[in-house]
C-alpha cells in the first residue's frame, strides 16, 4: 500500500497548494506525509470501511455540485462573528474583523502557536485503526484557522463556506485550543466545493468548554470527509452536533480522548437523506482514560428513497477509568424499502466499576401513532413530519443553547416538510 | 460456601460492592479444572504436520471413497492459499500448523470394534470417569445432579469421540426403529454416502473460512444425524468430545439433517487433560433444517482453559452454522462456554425459509488469561423471519471476553424481527468485556433492536423488591436469578444441571 507517489496522485483530492509553503508547520506536515506512506490508503476490503466505500474520495475527479442561491438561512439571524471561506480558503475581506473578547483567531499560517497542536492529536489517532485521510490532510493543509479561546466568548464563531463554482476540491485544517475555564461555540455551515477533506483538532484544557455545531445544506450533493480530533482535560466539556440534510457520500469521524477526570463529551447528529445518492456515515471513537467520565453518543437518521445511513460508534474504557458513564444510541427510521441502515455500535471495556450501555434500533414509522394523529385532524403529510421530528428530538436535545437548537429544529422541519411532500412517504 | 469464603480470603482481589462472594469464588474455582487427568493408553499417530499425504492417510484410515478424498484435497489446496484471520480481539502466539498431530487413534481401535462391547475397557472407563458412561441406561447417570431429575424414560444416545476417532454410539437399534440415523460421520460416509454427498459442505462450504477449510481437509470423525420426515427423535442425542493425546489437534465434523416436520435435541460436551502446551481444536457443525422441522443444539464447552499463567489450554476455533432452508424451520443454539484458552466461535443461523426462526442463547465465562471472542450471525433472507439473541459474558482475572455478532435483514426479508441483548459483567479491574455487533437493515418493515449493558443490578427492580419488604441481598438474588435463567432454561434438563454447577454464579452487577 505504501506508495511514494501517493500524495502527488491524490493532490486532486487534497487540493493542496503546490509547492507547500515552508513555515512553522512544515515539520508536522512532513511527519504526516510519512504517516500516510506507512498507513496506505483504505481499500474496499478494509473492515473499517466496511459500510462506506472510500472510492469516491480517491477518484481523480468529483462531480460538480449545483450551487443554491445565497448562504442558507441557518444561523443567519444569530449574533455571531462571521468568518468566510471560499473554496476552502479564508477570505478576510468577506469576513468580520478578527476581534472578539476572549478569543484570538488567526489564519493557520499567521499563528505560530498552532505548530504545537497541528497534527499532534491526529498523529496519535491511528490506533486501533488507521485514518490515513486525516494524515493526508495534515500533510497538505495550508488553509484553516487557529482559534485560541482564552475566556468566555460572548458570541458564536460562525465559519461559513462558499464555493466559487461548485467544482473545486477543498481542504482545510483548524486547530482550536481552549484554555482552562474558557468557553466558546463554533458553528460551521455552507458549501465548500464538490469534495472536501476537513480536519479539526481541539485541545480542551481543565474546565474548558467547547460547543460545535456543523450543518450540511439540503440538496447539495457534496462529497465530504471530516475528522474531529479532540482531547478533553479534567473537568472539560465537548459538545458536538451535526445536521446533515442530503449530500452524497459523507463520512465524519469523531475521535475524542477523555484524558482527564470528570470530563464530559456529548457527540450527536441528526440526518435526513432522501435519495439513493445519500450515504451518511458517522464514525465515532471515544476513549475514557480519566475517572468519572461521562460520554454520550446520540445519532438519529431518517432515510428515504434508497438513502443509506451508517453508524460506527465505539466507547473504549481504558484500564483504571473507573466510574465511567458511557451511553450510546443509534436509531434509524426507514421511510421506504430500499433505504438501509448499517450499524456497528461497539463497546470495549477494561474497567469493572462502570456503567456503559448502547442501543440500536431500526424500524418504520408507527402506523398506529400516525392513525392517532390523523384521526385528530392532522393531515397525513404534517403528521409524518411531526413524528419524524419527535424521533429526531433526542439528538437535537444535545445542543445546549436553546436559541441555536430552535434554529436547527426549524431548519429540519422545513427540509422534512419539503422532502416528505415530494417523497413517497407522504 | 465455606470453601468459597476461604477461596475469597486467599486473594487480594478487590471486589466492588454488589458482586457477592459466591460469584467471585465460583468463577475463581473454575481454575480447579476437574477433567484435567489423562488416560494412559497406547496411541498411534500420523506423522506431524498437514500436507497431501496426511489428508490421504486420514481418508484411507476412514475407508473413504475417492470423492471424499478429493473433497478433502480441494479444501487443503484452498487452505494453503488462505491467511489466518486476525480481526478477532484475541491475542495468542502464532500457531505452527506443521508442529501438530492431525490424527491420533488408540491402538486398540485399529480394528474397528463391532459394538461398544468390543471397545477397550480403558477407553470406556475414561468416559465413565467423565460421567458419561457408554451404557444404554435410562438417564445420563454421571451428570451431576441428574439423579434429581425424574427418570421418566429420559434417554440420551451418545457418540463418544476420543481424539481422532469415534468409539461408537449408543441406542443405535432403538433409534433405527424410528428411522433416525445416528452414527459417526466416518461411518455415514461409508453407509449413507448419498446423504453425506448431498448435504456435506452445503451449509459451511469447503473453503468458508480459514479454520473451516482446515477442518474440511483433515477432519477425522464427528457425528452424523438424520431425522426422517415427521419424526420426533425418541431421545436426546449427544456427542462427547475428549482430547487425550498431547500435541494433537482435534478436528471433528458434525452434520445434522432434520427432514420436514422433524424434531431433535442435540447435546455436545467436551473436555481435555491439563497440558503445558496449547492444543488446537477446529470443528465444523452443519445443520440443515427443512420445512417445519426444529433443531435444538446445546453445548457445554469445558475444554482445558490453560493454567493461571495462561500456559496450555485448547485453542478453540469453531464454525457452527444452521440453515433453516425451508418455511417455518426453527433452530435454537444454546451454549455455555467456560473452557478453552482461546474461543473463536459464532454459531449462526441462515433464515432462508419464510417464517423461519433462529435463537441464540449464550453464557461465556472467562477467567485467568482466557480469551473468548464469540457470538452469532442471524442472516434474515426469508419473509417474516424471527431471531433472538441473548448473550451474557462474564470476565474475571486477566481475561478478555468479546461478544461479536451480525444481524442482517436482506431487502426481501420483509416483516422480520430481531431482538438482541448482550450483558457483561467484569470481576476485577484487570479484565475486559467487549461488544462488537454489526447491524444491517435493508428493508423498512423489519424491526431490529439491540441493547447491551455493562452495569449494576437494575435499580428500579431492586427498589420494587425492597419496597415490598425483600432484603437487599435477596432482592439482588431474585433479579439475578431471573436474568440468568433466560439462558439456563434454554438448555435441556441434563445440561442445565451441569451448566448450573459450572455457572452457579449470581450475575450481580451485570443486570441493566
Amino acid at each position: 500500500m505504501a506508495d511514494q507517489a501517493l500524495l502527488s496522485n491524490d493532490a486532486v483530492l487534497v487540493g493542496a497548494a503546490d509547492p507547500l509553503p515552508q513555515d512553522a508547520l512544515t515539520p508536522a506536515r512532513e511527519a504526516a506525509r510519512e504517516r500516510v506512506e506507512t498507513l496506505g490508503l483504505p481499500g474496499r476490503r478494509d473492515e473499517y470501511w466496511r459500510f462506506t466505500r472510500p472510492d469516491a474520495f480517491l477518484a481523480p475527479d468529483a462531480p460538480a455540485v449545483p450551487l443554491p442561491e445565497g448562504d442558507g438561512i441557518l444561523f443567519a439571524e444569530v449574533d455571531r462573528l462571521k468568518l468566510v471561506f471560499v473554496d476552502g480558503r479564508f477570505d478576510a475581506s468577506a469576513s468580520d474583523a478578527l476581534e472578539l473578547d476572549g478569543v484570538e483567531i488567526a489564519p493557520l499560517s499567521e499563528a505560530p502557536w498552532a505548530a504545537s497542536l497541528y497534527g499532534s492529536l491526529e498523529g496519535r489517532a491511528h490506533i486501533p485503526v488507521p485514518r490515513p485521510f486525516a494524515a493526508l490532510n495534515t500533510a497538505a493543509a495550508v488553509e484553516g484557522l487557529a482559534i485560541h479561546v482564552t475566556g468566555k466568548v460572548s458570541r458564536p464563531i460562525h465559519i461559513l463556506h462558499r464555493s466559487s463554482d461548485g467544482t473545486a476540491d477543498a481542504l482545510w485544517h483548524h486547530v482550536i485550543r481552549v484554555e482552562p475555564g474558557a468557553e466558546a461555540t463554533i458553528l460551521e455551515t455552507g458549501i465548500a466545493g464538490a469534495r472536501q477533506n476537513a480536519v479539526i483538532e481541539a485541545d480542551i484544557a481543565e474546565g474548558g468548554r467547547l460547543h460545535m455545531i456543523a450543518a450540511k445544506r439540503a440538496g447539495v450533493p457534496e462529497l465530504s470527509l471530516g475528522h474531529l480530533f479532540a482531547r478533553v482535560a479534567e473537568g472539560g466539556t465537548l459538545k458536538s452536533f451535526e445536521l446533515a440534510l442530503d449530500g452524497r457520500v459523507m463520512r465524519r469521524e469523531t475521535v475524542v480522548e477523555m484524558a482527564g477526570d470528570d470530563a464530559v463529551v456529548h457527540v450527536a447528529g441528526a440526518s435526513y437523506g432522501r435519495d439513493k445518492g445519500f450515504h451518511h456515515d458517522d464514525t465515532i471513537f471515544i476513549s475514557h482514560a480519566g475517572l468519572r467520565g461521562e460520554s454520550r453518543q446520540v445519532f438519529k437518521k431518517v432515510l428515504q428513497g434508497g438513502a443509506t445511513g451508517v453508524f460506527q460508534g465505539k466507547i473504549l474504557v481504558k484500564p483504571g477509568a473507573q466510574k465511567t458513564d458511557g451511553y450510546q444510541i443509534s436509531q434509524a427510521l426507514l421511510l421506504d424499502d430500499g433505504s438501509q441502515f448499517l450499524a456497528k455500535p461497539e463497546l470495549e471495556i477494561h474497567a469493572d466499576d462502570v456503567k456503559c450501555s448502547h442501543g440500536s434500533t431500526t424500524g418504520a414509522l408507527d402506523e398506529t401513532a400516525l392513525f392517532y394523529l390523523r384521526s385528530r385532524g392532522v393531515p397525513r403529510p404534517r403528521a409524518v413530519v411531526l413524528m419524524v421530528l419527535s424521533f429526531l428530538a433526542a439528538a437535537l436535545e444535545e445542543i445546549e443553547d436553546e436559541a441555536l437548537r430552535t434554529q436547527v429544529a426549524d431548519r429540519l422541519d422545513e427540509a422534512l416538510t419539503e422532502g416528505l411532500n415530494d417523497g413517497g412517504a407522504a | 460456601m465455606a470453601e468459597a469464603a476461604m477461596a475469597l480470603d486467599d486473594t487480594d482481589l478487590e471486589v466492588r460492592e454488589g458482586v457477592d462472594a459466591q460469584t467471585v469464588a465460583t468463577v475463581q474455582n473454575m481454575g480447579a479444572y476437574k477433567y484435567g487427568w489423562d488416560t494412559d493408553i497406547e496411541m498411534e499417530f500420523a506423522p506431524k504436520g498437514v500436507n497431501e499425504d496426511i489428508v490421504r492417510l486420514i481418508s484411507e484410515r476412514n475407508d473413504e471413497p475417492e470423492w471424499m478424498t478429493e473433497w478433502r484435497l480441494t479444501a487443503l489446496r484452498r487452505w494453503q492459499d488462505m491467511a489466518e484471520p486476525k480481526w478477532a480481539l484475541l491475542n495468542y502466539p502464532a500457531i505452527d500448523y506443521q508442529d501438530q498431530y492431525y490424527y491420533a487413534r488408540p491402538k486398540s481401535m485399529a480394528e474397528r470394534p463391532k459394538s461398544l462391547d468390543d471397545v477397550d475397557p480403558k477407553l470406556l472407563a475414561t468416559y465413565e470417569k467423565l460421567g458419561i458412561p457408554l451404557k444404554e441406561q435410562e438417564i445420563l447417570a454421571g451428570v451431576e445432579g441428574a439423579g434429581a431429575v425424574p427418570a421418566e424414560g429420559r434417554k440420551v444416545a451418545v457418540d463418544a469421540v476420543f481424539d481422532s476417532v469415534s468409539l461408537g454410539t449408543t441406542f443405535k437399534d432403538e433409534l433405527a426403529k424410528a428411522g433416525v440415523i445416528f452414527c459417526s460421520i466416518s461411518e455415514a460416509i461409508r453407509e449413507h454416502p448419498e446423504l453425506v454427498k448431498k448435504y456435506l459442505g452445503s451449509v459451511v462450504p469447503q473453503s468458508d473460512n480459514y479454520f473451516a477449510t482446515l477442518n474440511s481437509a483433515v477432519f477425522s470423525d464427528g457425528s452424523f444425524v438424520y431425522i426422517p420426515p415427521n419424526t420426533r427423535c425418541p431421545m436426546e442425542l449427544s456427542t462427547y468430545f475428549r482430547i487425550n493425546a498431547e500435541n494433537t489437534g482435534q478436528f471433528e465434523r458434525t452434520l445434522i439433517i432434520a427432514d420436514k416436520g422433524s424434531y431433535v435435541s442435540y447435546l455436545e460436551g467436551c473436555t481435555a487433560p491439563k497440558r503445558d502446551t496449547a492444543q488446537l481444536h477446529a470443528a465444523v457443525v452443519e445443520i440443515v433444517i427443512l420445512e417445519d422441522a426444529e433443531v435444538k443444539y446445546s453445548t457445554v464447552q469445558n475444554w482445558f482453559p490453560g493454567d493461571e499463567e495462561g500456559r496450555g489450554g485448547i485453542y478453540n476455533f469453531v464454525t457452527k452454522r444452521a440453515d433453516c432452508r425451508e418455511a417455518r424451520a426453527k433452530v435454537m443454539w444454546t451454549q455455555v462456554e467456560t473452557g478453552s484458552a482461546i474461543t473463536w466461535k459464532y454459531p449462526s443461523c441462515i433464515l432462508r425459509g419464510d417464517e423461519s426462526q433462529g435463537e441464540f442463547y449464550s453464557i461465556a465465562i472467562t477467567n485467568n488469561r482466557q480469551q473468548a471472542d464469540t457470538g452469532t450471525k442471524m442472516i434474515h433472507l426469508g419473509k417474516n423471519t424471527r431471531s433472538r439473541i441473548v448473550s451474557k459474558g462474564i470476565s474475571a482475572g486477566q481475561a478478555q471476553n468479546t461478544y461479536r455478532g451480525l444481524v442482517t435483514m436482506h431487502p426481501k426479508a420483509t416483516d422480520s424481527r430481531n431482538y438482541t441483548q448482550c450483558d457483561s459483567l467484569l470481576i476485577g479491574d484487570q479484565c475486559g468485556a467487549h461488544t462488537v455487533p454489526y447491524i444491517e437493515v435493508k428493508n423498512m418493515s423489519s424491526r431490529v433492536e439491540h441493547e447491551a449493558t455493562t452495569s449494576k443490578v437494575d435499580e428500579d427492580q431492586l427498589f420494587y423488591c425492597r419496597a415490598r419488604g425483600v432484603g437487599e441481598e435477596e432482592a439482588v438474588a431474585l433479579v439475578v436469578n431471573g436474568f440468568c435463567r433466560e439462558v439456563l432454561q434454554a438448555l435441556p434438563m441434563e445440561f442445565a444441571m451441569e451448566a448450573q454447577s459450572l455457572v452457579a454464579i449470581s450475575l450481580e452487577g451485570s443486570v441493566g
